[in-house]
């Protein structure tokens, strides 16, 4: 039933998963709005679980078309990373708006601060973390898990399976390492979500990043199993690159959440530390 | 060109082998069928705009309360809302860029479709849902009063029910579905050009389609981070906008603006895009300037991003601050003067004919220029002091933005619709379409400039009065207006059951891009032997 013409390009056929993830999506928004004004808290799983499900019949179809269909010509894999690239892209300017307001607090901070950041006054005051503990622990890990899927990546390039398996696999490791500890962070924090702009700038930031490091774990995971299924060749596997590309994205995020939103307020005037 | 295109009239023969019936829409990956959804919706929801700016008319129409109970303010905002959100994400950018966008892009460039055709529908089924949240915030409990711009703290303290957050989640919606169609109409018009189909040679409609595109792939998701933090101060406990608790209200106008100022210029990018091709077609001639048009395009959208805070002129900030945004603004004028003058330059001893499609596009020439002088009153600080929140500028964006992307919208249709559907429009009710409009909307929209002037504020549904002759002409205005979108209706139901079957390209020697090689209705598929350009 492909829709062949004289072209390199993929003319997708008819599918029912869009309008499917239009019905997900109008569950999920439905179901949020069900669940903040105290109607129902059930629709919202259930909306986000067909949310899932579309993902994953979708994606289903487009390993199916890419592997065994061989339908993503080498003109149709530049329109991907094209597509991906953009993706990123918007990506960085949704970090844009959170970092926007954290400099907007900390570089301007207010007489309701105590006039320093982060606040000193005695209403929002706060404790913060040592950037030299977890942090930095956390930083390590995710640099590192930068290696790991470039090893894999060069085993994938020269068809060395075992290398692309084992670098996965830690890359993956690493990732639910860096989200383990990020809990943990999260459970000993000396402030909380609700307490001032500085808990509310820290969380949200670090959260909508710790929340793209489970998708990017989940990706290459999802990369994994299809190494182990050979889903991949030297010259063709552009999912494992979106992954890896993507993975990147999710670590110069952090970095530049290690560098201000950790390490430069810990120089701030208003810095007190936990623990010290 | 059309001799390398012999393969477009055999394409025609062999069967579209897709679902039929319901399917073929709910299920489809292809732009025309996609592009069709996208202007039907559009067309609705513009009836429900435009039917719910006449509440507002009726309203205003005389000094006191007239439509709505005495005292009930809210209400009135709550029409101002759905009525700025309504045009805005239901009307004018679907129509401009999933409509026209889906239909063109690919027929100019000689694509067979878009890069991504899943993604492409599900950009068009997330407008579903974004429009049944929105309409739905207009009945859910009081409604949201907040204006399109939602500024906190009215939105995160003022309306707690769960209107305002069904409206910022239908944002959230019809964000994603415009972010999804950017990637995938940049990485078409990058990847999938005709061989010999250079940037430099890309027809103008296109290059407006990729500036616009680019704004919304960068501006929305900065709006999609600003009204998340709505949704968390709302809900959750967040501190973003709450000055108590070491927020900042004016944080949001800073990042909502950020979007919204870009945002603006997708409205009215597509338009120039089509108002170059109508113009250029009705001349009889090239359009004057090509690659200075392609690039004042550019050069307004990459300024776009950097003029935001002339919105905020009277929120408080730093005389430097106004002095740059101010200049900044100013900068805007001179890629738009070259898009005017050059428009004039194209018809400027041409062989002009005023054919229904070239009427809309030199009334959206005057539209946008009337606006656009305003623009350039309104870009200094000292003056906005004086006419913030006054019908001045209320008057000034339906000028610029909302008519100059409007009358694009029906420029582009009359010019195309023969070509989507195989059938032509009639040119007497085409005619009578337009200036029915024209007389309704100037009617409407100039005198505000003087009520504005006088002081009359934006958003108040009484007022003294003193303020009470321009607004009664202003709401006759508007009843015109309507009733010309109603002749609309009629127009676009006459011409697709019964008008008059038309050729490949039938306006002649000025129709030179690679939509008029293609047979009238477009072939289901077409391009499939990607035509060489030279």
């Amino acid at each position: 039933m492909a829709h062949t013409g004289n072209h390199p390009y993929h003319l997708a056929d008819p599918s029912p998963w869009p309008i499917l993830g239009s019905i997900a999506a109008l569950g999920t928004a439905g179901g949020l709005v069900m669940f903040m004004h105290d109607m129902t808290p059930w629709v919202l799983p259930l909306g986000l679980l067909l949310v899932i499900y579309t993902m994953y019949v979708w994606w289903r179809d487009v390993v199916n078309e890419a592997t065994f269909q061989k339908v993503h010509t080498s003109v149709v894999q530049i329109g991907l990373r094209y597509g991906m690239t953009l993706f990123i892209a918007s990506e960085v300017m949704f970090f844009f708006a959170w970092f926007w307001a954290f400099f907007n607090a900390s570089l301007y901070p207010t007489d309701e601060m105590g006039g320093t950041w982060p606040p000193t006054s005695p209403e929002i005051g706060v404790e913060i973390f040592n950037a030299w503990g977890i942090p930095l622990v956390n930083t390590i890990i995710l640099l590192s898990s930068g290696v790991t899927v470039t090893w894999a990546h060069h085993g994938l390039r020269k068809g060395d399976k075992q290398t692309l398996i084992r670098g996965l696999w830690l890359t993956v490791l690493l990732g639910a390492a860096f989200t383990a500890l990020q809990a943990y962070e999260y459970l000993n924090a000396p402030f909380n979500f609700t307490g001032g702009i500085y808990g509310t700038t820290f969380f949200m930031a670090t959260g909508f990043h710790g929340a793209h490091v489970i998708i990017g774990t989940v990706f290459l995971a999802v990369c994994l199993v299809r190494a182990y299924k050979d889903h991949f060749t030297p010259d063709h596997h552009f999912g494992f690159e979106a992954a890896a590309w993507y993975w990147h994205f999710v670590d110069v995020v952090w970095l530049f959440l290690f560098t201000f939103v950790y390490w430069w307020t810990m120089t701030q005037p208003g810095a007190v530390i936990a623990g010290h | 060109m059309s001799s390398a295109y012999g393969g477009a009239h055999a394409q025609d023969a062999h069967a579209h082998h897709g679902p039929t019936g319901w399917r073929r829409w709910a299920y489809s990956t292809n732009h025309k069928d996609i592009g069709t959804m996208y202007l039907v919706f559009a067309c609705v929801f513009g009836i429900v705009g435009g039917l719910i700016s006449v509440l507002i008319r009726m309203e205003l129409q005389e000094p006191g309360m007239q439509l709505l109970a005495e005292g009930d303010y809210h209400q009135f905002n709550v029409f101002t809302t759905a009525h700025g959100l309504i045009m805005v994400f239901f009307l004018i950018m679907p129509a401009l860029i999933g409509g026209f966008g889906n239909w063109f892009i690919p027929l100019m460039i000689g694509a067979p479709d878009m890069a991504f055709p899943r993604l492409n529908n599900m950009s068009f089924w997330f407008m579903i849902p974004s429009a049944i949240m929105l309409v739905g915030s207009v009945f859910a409990g009081d409604g949201a009063g907040t204006g399109w711009t939602v500024y906190a703290p009215l939105s995160t303290s003022g309306h707690s029910g769960p209107a305002v957050d069904m409206a910022i989640l239908s944002l959230h919606l019809a964000g994603a579905s415009s972010i999804l169609s950017s990637l995938n109409f940049i990485t078409t018009i990058f990847n999938m050009r005709a061989p010999g189909m250079t940037l430099h040679r890309m027809p103008l409609f296109v290059w407006s389609q990729l500036v616009t595109t680019f704004l919304l792939l960068l501006s929305l998701p900065v709006l999609a981070g600003a009204i998340t933090m709505l949704l968390t101060d709302r809900n959750f406990g967040t501190a973003f906008y709450e000055a108590a608790r070491g927020g900042d209200p004016i944080l949001y106008q800073h990042l909502f603006w950020f979007f919204g100022h870009p945002e603006v210029y997708v409205l009215v990018l597509p338009a120039f895009g089509i108002v170059s091709h109508v113009v250029a077609t009705f001349s009889k001639k090239p359009i004057f300037g090509y690659l200075g048009m392609a690039y004042a395009m550019v050069a307004i959208g990459a300024v776009g991003f950097v003029v935001w805070a002339h919105h905020m002129y009277t929120a408080g900030m730093s005389v430097d601050t106004e002095a740059y945004f101010l200049a900044a603004t100013l900068v805007i004028a001179v890629p738009t003067g070259i898009k005017i003058f050059s428009w004039l330059a194209t018809m400027w001893g041409g062989s002009i004919e005023f054919k229904t499609p070239m009427l809309w596009a030199v009334g959206m020439i005057f539209m946008f220029t009337v606006g656009g002088v305003t623009g350039v009153v309104l870009a200094n600080s000292p003056v906005t002091t004086a006419f913030h929140d006054t019908y001045y500028v209320v008057g000034h964006f339906h000028y610029v933005m909302a008519m100059g992307a409007l009358f694009g919208i029906f420029a582009g249709w009359y010019y195309w619709i023969g070509k989507m559907s195989g059938r032509q429009y009639n040119e007497t009710l085409g005619k009578g379409h337009f200036w029915l409009t024209m007389v309704g909307v100037n009617l409407t929209f100039f005198p505000m400039h003087f009520s504005g002037l006088a002081g009359m504020p934006r958003r108040i549904p009484d007022y003294p009065d003193a303020f009470s002759g321009w607004n009664y002409v202003s709401s006759i205005g508007s009843y015109i207006g309507f009733a010309a979108a109603l002749l609309f209706v009629y127009i676009a139901i006459r011409t697709i059951t019964s008008g008059e079957r038309v050729g490949a390209n039938y306006w002649g020697e000025g129709a030179t891009s690679l939509e008029w090689t293609v047979d009238s209705p477009a072939p289901h598929h077409t391009h499939e032997t990607m035509p060489h350009v030279r």
